[in-house]
């Protein structure tokens, strides 16, 4: 891919939690990047870190949120580049705040403020973020309102976040999120509230919006299928660490990693009713007790013992775009791993 | 189907849950929410039983009333399990007592579920002691051992409280605890709905093995049809507090005839990303429920809907064991 056309550059992000109980490493050496115009799926369980990763791009994360020092996060627009970690005042923010970069969240009830209206509230981040007047501000959200598929839009703007049904609401964020025409949009977990046949008009209407708009979009979701619907490359992540990433088709047809293949495994499929479910041994480990080495390897069901356990694998090749952070694609191993994952 | 040779454990006619709302005129009666109307399921003794729909389809509503948590407005519960039969809609106070030990609930969010102040032990214990199904403390803990054994929790974890535990731990404790006074029916709301794919799995492999076991029926309710494929022996999907097909699980995905449950087995996302744009998209919403539109409650997002589907409410037809309550399945089973 071109480096020039990249969007979003985040390099080892490293991020710690101070707590009562001890330093929680939340986000361990995470680089990825997205294009314009391409959808980036970020998937893990809960407790992997994809949501304070996304947080981080706007420097959401509470005050006991410690980034070491090596974190840079680029993000290049048409006129210039900034890195949002060296961003300090609330009014430098603003760029990653609603400016370039938006977000939407899981659940929109309680995004939306309650006793504001919805029209209230998009006209008011207009007014931040852009130079419109308070008119044309309200007639643009109407018009956002009515692009993202929600009937009424004149009356819809009166009403508040409450009298919207859920996928209601959920095209109301977009459409707010949207309005200040951001090059970045981070969707966290954005259709896990919604019944699958609104999920599947929420994903189609974002692709849609994805064509038209030309901007990258950091999806975040537990969803393989989801994934596999709507994005164009996929990172794996794993008790805050990346443990695979490349293009959809590649990972979810040839997972090379063993959770990657586990969490797969896992997912009940339509076409084969006979076929057992298999779970992933065990459950994802405290963050206050992160295993050494990789971190994957007490869950892992091929792991090699001792190197595992004592040291943290790098990302190697396994093909175009397609890296695979494990001791067993080491080169020499392929031959190996084939065998012992069939 | 030999399901219907034995006697059903739960069998419901013609089962509804109203619910009135306050009066917003002045005159009149006030608007009522028929959360469940008309229902009739049999739930054969032993076996899984699926409950699919979107939220507001009733499916919790119905689970409830079976259990007669929910007001039964109108229809008839009828619960027999060989040794006792109960009907549920009018039912002495001492017996609904021995009908709470004989039907049990597994919620959905095991972090909500568990009392943080409890020690696991206790949280298990506490049906047995409410009951007052043991006599003696020795015999509490014996059964308590036994039940977390089967849900793969040792005694170690016993001592503990409920926040050291993961949310796949946390679910299993909450099976453990509706299963403790041996119950022959349970229903289970949306119980891996708030798991990860990969714990998900293990509950439902845990379920299934208890049941085998136990020889326990459960009503399984679940959004996601790709979940009730792999466990359930007999699907019924709801629409609006009705049934609108049931069916052995089997025929239902592989020759399903409502237009919803098509549309809704093709809106899982595919794991394969070529398939995007091929899943068969449902426009609008599930409609309100105080307001529901007159004849087929579907009408109003199906693409096949005819004059005769926006006048008359079609009724269950069965074939082969498989019901559907559409005007129009035949010819688009056809066509």
């Amino acid at each position: 891919m071109n480096q020039n056309k990249k969007l979003l550059e985040v390099e080892n992000l490293t991020l710690q939690f101070d707590t009562d109980e001890g330093r929680i490493t939340a986000v361990d050496n995470v680089s990825f990047s997205v294009a314009p115009g391409e959808v980036l799926g970020l998937v893990g369980e809960s407790g992997s870190g994809k949501s304070v990763t996304a947080k981080s791009l706007m420097k959401l994360n509470p005050g006991n949120a410690i980034y070491s020092p090596e974190t840079k996060i680029k993000l290049h627009l048409e006129d210039r580049s900034v890195d949002i970690m060296q961003l300090k005042s609330s009014k430098e923010m603003l760029v990653a705040r609603g400016g370039s970069i938006s977000m939407i969240f899981q659940e929109p009830m309680a995004s939306f403020a309650p006793a504001i209206t919805i029209g209230d509230q998009m006209v008011e981040q207009l007014l931040i973020h852009t130079d419109y007047s308070v008119v044309k501000a309200k007639k643009y959200s109407i018009e956002m309102l009515d692009r993202v598929g929600i009937s009424d839009p004149d009356q819809r703007f009166k009403q508040y976040a409450f009298e919207l049904s859920g996928g209601m609401r959920q095209r109301a964020m977009i459409a707010m999120a949207l309005s200040t025409k951001p090059k970045l949009l981070i969707a966290d977990e954005p259709t896990t509230a919604l019944d699958v046949t609104i999920q599947l008009q929420v994903i189609e209407l974002m692709k849609d919006l994805v064509k038209e708009f030309g901007m990258g979009i950091l999806f975040i979701t537990h969803d393989l299928g989801v994934i596999a619907q709507t994005a164009d490359r996929v990172a794996v992540m794993y008790l805050g660490k990346l443990i695979e990433q490349g293009p959809v088709r590649d990972v979810i047809r040839n997972p090379s990693h063993p959770y990657t293949q586990g969490l797969i495994a896992a997912l009940p499929k339509l076409d084969d009713l006979d076929a057992p479910l298999v779970a992933v041994a065990g459950d994802i480990p405290s963050p206050l007790e992160r295993p050494s080495g990789c971190v994957f390897h007490t869950r892992c069901p091929v792991h090699l013992g001792g190197q595992c356990r004592s040291m943290v694998p790098d990302f190697s090749s396994v093909a175009t775009g397609h890296a695979v952070a494990c001791h067993l694609i080491d080169v020499s191993n392929v031959q190996q791993q084939k065998v012992a994952v069939s | 189907m030999n399901d219907k040779i034995k006697t059903p454990l739960i069998s419901t006619k013609d089962l509804s849950v109203h619910y009135p709302l306050r009066s917003t005129k002045l005159f009149g009666p006030p608007p009522v929410v028929k959360a469940v109307e008309g229902v009739s399921i049999n739930i054969a003794p032993g076996s899984f039983f699926g409950l699919v729909g979107e939220s507001g389809s009733g499916k919790t509503t119905l689970g409830r009333a079976l259990l007669k948590a929910a007001p039964i407005t109108r229809g008839d519960v009828i619960y027999d399990d060989g040794e006792v039969s109960f009907d549920l809609t009018n039912i002495e106070k001492q017996d609904l007592q021995e009908y709470r030990r004989r039907a049990q609930l597994i919620f959905q969010d095991p972090y909500a579920a568990l009392s943080p102040r409890m020690t696991v032990r206790d949280i298990i214990a506490e049906p047995l002691e409410v009951m007052g199904i043991t006599k003696s403390r020795e015999e509490t803990d014996r059964r308590v051992r036994e039940i977390a054994a089967k849900c793969r929790l040792n005694l170690e974890h016993l001592r503990r409280f409920p926040h050291a535990f993961s949310g796949g731990q946390r679910q299993r404790i909450s099976i453990a605890r509706a299963l403790v006074s041996n119950p022959k029916f349970v229903v289970a709301d949306e119980s891996v709905a708030a798991l990860d794919v990969s714990i998900q799995a293990d509950v439902l492999n845990l379920l299934k093995e208890i049941q085998k076991e136990m020889g326990l029926a459960f009503l399984f309710i679940s959004h996601d049809l790709s979940v009730v494929a792999h466990v359930c022996d007999y699907v019924a999907v709801m629409y609006l507090g009705r049934l609108v097909e049931t069916a052995p699980t089997r025929q239902l995905f592989s020759a399903p005839r409502h237009p919803y449950t098509k549309a809704l087995l093709s809106a899982i996302p595919s794991l394969d990303p070529d398939d995007y744009g091929k899943a068969e998209k449902l426009e609008g919403e599930i409609p309100s429920p105080t307001n529901p539109p007159p004849g087929c409650k579907f009408q109003t997002r199906c693409r096949f809907a005819i004059d005769i589907c926006r006048s008359q409410e079609p009724k269950l037809e069965t074939e082969d064991g498989h019901d559907v309550a559409c005007h129009r399945w035949r010819e688009l089973m056809e066509a």
